[in-house]
């Protein structure tokens, strides 16, 4: 479903984002990798290390202005080698448009952080940071923030439990809030609701049976 | 004199402080009563939104988003409907639109009455919350004839919304947005030119506009600071571009001008109810109020009496859900805090992969360090209420 640039027809006007895309993979070479244009908004892929330079361009561009910071936040893919993205999206008032930022990187391998390009990063990244375990170098304070305190885990990757790993009560007789590990009355109920009739990739439960 | 030993005191404030506004923990240094570094606790009230929501097919995801900014549980329905509705590409009807809006904009006023009337409390003012809360409690009312739920409403669904309005609740309406007015007035002469109200407000917590934008600002924070930017002008969703209203602005970007710029949205959102309602009266704001496809929007039971096709929808859409294809995608829409945005990457699957979700609040509490440096310890409830924040949303 992507439309990348190679399938705008020539026909059709080029939208100014593929045109503003063009222009930002051309001026920044190596630092980008790519960009795309889908369901309206700009991607652009880019090289870790050179992030700074990137959302620094972006930022100071007399043709790009992304003056306001918007987001940052990560997804988890954990079949890739580098299976975090790190995503930034900015804001051009002056444009009126938006931007997508894509890095990829791994739980090793710290990621430059933007704060002294955006002062407003400062949360964002701590929250990826706190919730996929992403490293940003250079951040003045790189806590945890939206988790308890003493919590274990990065609670938005893949392979994190939904229901955590401890839970917490009141003791009434130790006079004070105790951990304990999860013990759920019921076990989680992952429906899988994909229709058997559309074939799944998978033996659906009993089916093993009737094959004997 | 002889020299005393000075140290900075360190202290909480909150979470139990009533204008922290629910659970915010704020570590305060202060020399004397000036404030020297401000470090705000967030997270108590974290409830993992985001990750239930990737267990959660695209329509049981749309009650979470009640739970993020309570006080205007629609607007944040809004974001999340549109992300989902840019992604399958289907247009919502008109009368849907109008619904929306309309209702977009009781939220507005819900948001911006709890704020500008709790923010007066914060420093010392008991009336306005009594006086704003009674107009709260009608909307809250209109919430539930539309809905069923005063506060969390799921009503805005992807594909439109979930029932029509009866047209004696458009007529109540229409009733209230002409006493409305009257108690604004009412607000506005207790509080705008009141002497310990400025006092409190003027040139007290002042953001110049480079900064407001590169701290992630929107909303009513960068129109104090003077930019013209609102996402309902500058990125219209559904009909907000056929509606007449002007975007109020400020030049001092401090507590006053945003106490300023939310009294006056309230009265263009109250602007913006009349012209939705007209709309809905006149023929072409007849018709379905979502999606009549069949494939997004569940049919109603009494269609599903009579068709067999209904009911195999009915079933499909409310066991399987729907499908949305793969790719990523962030909306935004202009919720009464400043910028909504939910960033929805899908895998074709029927529940979402990943849902991001761009709180305006967590960006503009982060910047309370910045905000509060060297002024008074007594400030930070100021500046913390101005900066409307809820904690729903910080903490998701």
């Amino acid at each position: 479903m992507t439309d990348t640039v190679e399938t705008v027809e020539p026909v059709i006007q080029v939208h100014p984002l593929v045109a503003l895309g063009e222009h930002i993979a051309a001026s920044l070479g190596e630092a980008v990798t790519g960009f795309e244009f889908a369901y309206g908004d700009l991607t652009i892929n880019a090289q870790r290390e050179s992030i700074l330079e990137v959302v620094a361009f972006l930022r100071d561009d007399a043709k790009c202005r992304f003056i306001s910071f918007v987001d940052v936040c990560g997804a988890d893919y954990p079949e890739r080698e580098f299976r975090f993205d790190v995503i930034y999206h900015l804001l051009s008032p002056h444009l009126n448009h938006r931007v997508r930022v894509k890095i990829q990187t791994n739980e090793a391998t710290a990621v430059p952080s933007i704060t002294s390009i955006f002062a407003g990063a400062d949360w964002f990244e701590r929250e990826t940071y706190d919730l996929y375990g992403v490293l940003f170098s250079g951040h003045p304070d790189l806590r945890r923030i939206l988790t308890d305190y003493g919590f274990d885990g990065h609670p938005l990757r893949k392979d994190f439990p939904l229901t955590g790993f401890v839970e917490v009560r009141y003791d009434e007789e130790r006079r004070r809030v105790v951990y304990e590990p999860v013990a759920l009355a019921q076990e989680f109920r992952s429906f899988d609701y994909l229709s058997p009739w559309e074939g799944t990739d998978y033996v659906l439960p009993g089916d093993e049976k009737a094959k004997n | 004199m002889s020299e005393v030993d000075v140290r900075n005191f360190t202290i909480n404030f909150g979470p139990v402080h009533p204008s922290a506004h629910g659970v915010l923990r704020m570590i305060l240094e202060l020399d004397g009563e000036l404030v020297e570094r401000v470090d705000p606790h967030v997270g108590l009230l974290h409830r993992g939104t985001e990750k239930l929501i990737e267990y959660k097919t695209y329509l049981q995801a749309v009650p979470y988003f009640d739970r993020l900014d309570y006080v205007a549980p629609m607007n944040q329905e809004h974001a999340f409907a549109l992300a989902v509705e840019r992604m399958l590409d289907i247009e919502v009807p008109r009368r849907g639109q109008l619904i929306r809006v309309l209702y977009a904009e009781i939220g507005r006023l819900l948001a911006h009455l709890m704020n500008v009337t709790t923010q007066a409390m914060d420093i010392g003012a008991l009336t306005p919350p009594l006086w704003g809360f009674e107009q709260r409690e009608k909307l809250m009312i209109f919430y539930e004839r539309a809905s069923g739920a005063r506060m969390h409403a799921a009503y805005f669904r992807p594909g439109g919304v979930h029932q029509d309005l009866p047209q004696a609740l458009i007529d109540d309406i229409g009733t209230f947005c002409e006493e409305f007015p009257k108690a604004l007035d009412d607000i506005d002469t207790l509080l705008t030119e009141n002497r310990i109200f400025k006092q409190r407000n003027v040139d007290i917590g002042v953001v110049p506009l480079e900064e407001a934008w590169a701290r992630g600002f929107s909303g009513v924070m960068v129109r104090a600071s003077g930019a013209a930017w609102d996402l309902r002008k500058a990125q219209p969703y559904d009909a907000y571009a056929e509606m007449d209203f002007d975007i109020p602005t400020g030049s001092n970007g401090d507590c006053y001008d945003r106490y300023l710029i939310r009294m006056e949205e309230m009265r263009q959102a109250n602007k913006i109810m009349k012209q939705c309602i007209e709309k809905l009266n006149a023929p072409e704001g007849k018709g379905p109020v979502a999606s009549v496809d069949g494939k997004v929007v569940p049919p109603k039971r009494g269609e599903m009496k009579q068709s067999m096709e209904a009911l195999i929808h009915h079933f499909k859409l409310y066991t399987e859900g729907y499908k949305v294809p793969a790719g990523d995608i962030y909306a935004a829409v202009e919720a009464p805090k400043g910028e909504f945005g939910v960033y929805l990457v899908s895998d074709g699957t029927n529940k979402p992969y990943r849902c991001h979700i761009r709180a305006p609040g967590f960006a503009h509490l982060s910047a309370m360090d910045y905000l509060c440096r060297g002024h008074m310890l007594a400030d930070v409830t100021a500046i913390l209420g101005s900066i409307d924040i809820v904690f729903g949303e910080v903490d998701r």
